[in-house]
């Protein structure tokens, strides 16, 4: 096999041999649907109560406050609206950060159109979220904050907890995605304070389609999709067994390797970081320095843009991720970076790099013999080269 | 998503580099919307002897370069003006959709180049006036951010900027 470096696992991830061994029975074997009455269905009904359970011990949550979802994606969604439609009596404001995922800023521009207000809180030049402006947006008729726990693009972990106290003094609803953090950083909803907490089986290496949402025992909550009564009445349809399984068992091998993964992405993370700085001259190093994601590193390489450079080191063998606008199809700059202020023409040069437990030194050696190469050859062919001011690393 | 003629181009880009004499300079776009070529040129009895430049920008903005530069080499000027960026993309085996108007400038960067040579040697400026004309951009763009006169699409709002007529 030709050589690969994945550093992309923000995107996806390989799925752990003992999740798919750990899956194949429920694919032809305990294949019975959960609600059926004979042991066939009971059996598997048991079985995601196991995982429900697992689910919950890795965030500090009781079982029967999970509601397996199809993702990331859909959690956000089951919060927001979720949460939206079923308080709509209290009030019509909803406070998000600005920068959250799409599918929580989709989800709250969604309730623009039904004549509910959104207002954005904005971010320092880390990516952090300021709790005492919180305060002063907050208003009698506000009914939701969502402020995502950390970014995949900047690798900025927010002051959940502290954002969480000023929801519950003003007695409003407090929703967090943590895509991004769950299977990356030890999680406590109940020391985080949470009301809702949306994660992901991506980072757990479970399945793509897995996922989660939290949601505080006792709260109010509107089901997405209408139906019979999987998951308590809050989300209809047969479950993704197979799925399921596979994230209840990626969760309880998080739970017990997390320490060790943690340390094993930072000392790459960092040995990554310091080999950039030494060997690429004009990079701005972005999101927070010390409060952000262990195995996440996060740049702006001047004067070249994140496409071609994602490209050329594809024919490399690495992946890595970029926030530049041609990469997106769309063609607009990541609202992110553009949120913590970095200008337009130096985010195009955005690269992510995100590790997880298969990535080693090697990895990261290569790495660092390409990327110069890579960089130079594309700044060799740059009108702007060698004709801008320079940047600060750091 | 790209072809293989445009990942050829991409990996093994033709004629980069600049002419220190060049007869006439041409640039497009800008590093705010993420792609910007400058064209050089030499030109000897009306034949384009030589095509040079240096790109900014994604995949499809330097295979673009390329390719241009490959298709108006040993042509005559007046066959380098006709040079769409259709007939680019064309050469190029089609280019994403949202790709066409963003990171396709090499034909416009080309006319510019072209353009400044027959300012500057009286040329055939006269006859050129017209059309060129058309290929100032304005400046302004309807959210009011004045923009780079190479700009072609807004550097605040990204709209495609109104062409002088």
């Amino acid at each position: 096999m030709e050589k690969r470096v994945y550093l992309d696992n923000a995107a996806a991830t390989a799925v752990r041999n003992e999740v798919i061994e750990e899956m194949l029975p429920f694919f032809d074997i305990e294949f019975g649907n959960p609600s059926t009455v004979y042991d066939m269905g009971s059996r598997v009904k048991a079985s995601i109560d196991d995982q429900r359970a697992k689910v919950a011990s890795l965030i500090g949550a009781r079982p029967e406050e999970i509601i397996f979802t199809s993702g990331g994606t859909e959690a956000n969604n089951l919060a927001i609206k979720g949460i939206a439609f079923a308080h709509r009596k209290k009030g019509d404001h909803i406070i998000i950060g600005a920068t959250e995922h799409h599918s929580v800023l989709n989800s709250a521009r969604f309730f623009e159109r039904l004549d509910y207000e959104v207002t954005f809180l904005q971010v320092d030049e880390y990516g952090l979220v300021d709790p005492q402006r919180l305060k002063e947006l907050i208003r009698p008729e506000t009914i939701l904050v969502s402020v995502a726990h950390a970014s995949n693009e900047i690798g900025t972990i927010q002051p959940i907890a502290e954002i969480a106290e000023v929801c519950r003094d003003k007695n409003v609803f407090f929703h967090t995605d943590a895509v991004a953090s769950v299977g990356n950083i030890p999680i406590d909803v109940k020391e985080l304070g949470v009301d809702l907490l949306s994660l992901s089986g991506i980072p757990l290496r479970a399945p793509k389609g897995t996922g989660a949402l939290y949601f505080r025992k006792g709260l109010r909550l509107m089901p997405l999709l209408h139906g019979g009564i999987q998951e308590s009445g809050r989300r209809g349809g047969t479950e993704n067994v197979p799925g399921i399984i596979g994230l209840g068992k990626a969760a309880e091998l998080t739970l017990q390797e997390l320490p060790q993964k943690i340390r094993h992405v930072k000392v790459l993370r960092d040995k990554l970081v310091k080999g950039i700085i030494d060997s690429v001259e004009n990079i701005k190093l972005t999101g927070h320095p010390e409060n952000r994601l262990p195995g996440h590193a996060s740049l702006c390489i001047q004067a070249i843009e994140g496409e071609a450079l994602v490209f050329l080191l594809n024919s490399h063998g690495i992946y890595v991720n970029t926030g530049s606008a041609c990469a997106s199809k769309a063609l607009k700059t990541s609202p992110v970076l553009v949120a913590i202020g970095v200008p337009p023409e130096l985010a195009q040069g955005s690269i992510v790099f995100t590790l997880d437990m298969p990535n080693t030194e090697d990895d990261i050696n290569y790495v660092l013999e390409k990327l110069p190469i890579v960089v130079n050859r594309l700044r060799s062919m740059s009108p702007l080269w060698g004709k801008r001011e320079t940047v600060q690393a750091g | 998503m790209y072809s293989e003629e445009v990942m050829k181009h991409f990996a093994q880009p033709k004629n980069v580099g600049e002419i220190e004499d060049a007869d006439g300079i041409g640039e497009a776009g800008n590093p705010v919307c993420g792609d910007m070529m400058t064209f050089y040129i030499k030109v000897k009895d009306g034949i384009l002897q030589d095509v040079k430049y240096k790109t900014f920008g994604c995949v499809a903005a330097i295979a673009v370069s390329s390719k241009v530069s490959e298709l108006v080499k040993g042509k005559t000027l007046e066959e380098a003006k006709a040079l769409t960026k259709k007939a680019v993309a064309e050469a190029l085996g089609g280019l994403p959709k949202e790709k066409m108007h963003c990171s396709n400038l090499g034909a416009e960067a080309l006319a510019k180049a072209i353009l400044d040579y027959e300012g500057k040697h009286g040329g055939s400026l006269s006859e050129m006036q017209p059309k060129k004309k058309a290929e100032v951009i304005e400046r302004y763009c309807k959210c009011g951010m004045e923009n780079p006169t190479e700009a072609a699409f807004c550097m605040s709002c990204g709209a495609k900027l109104g062409q002088l007529s």
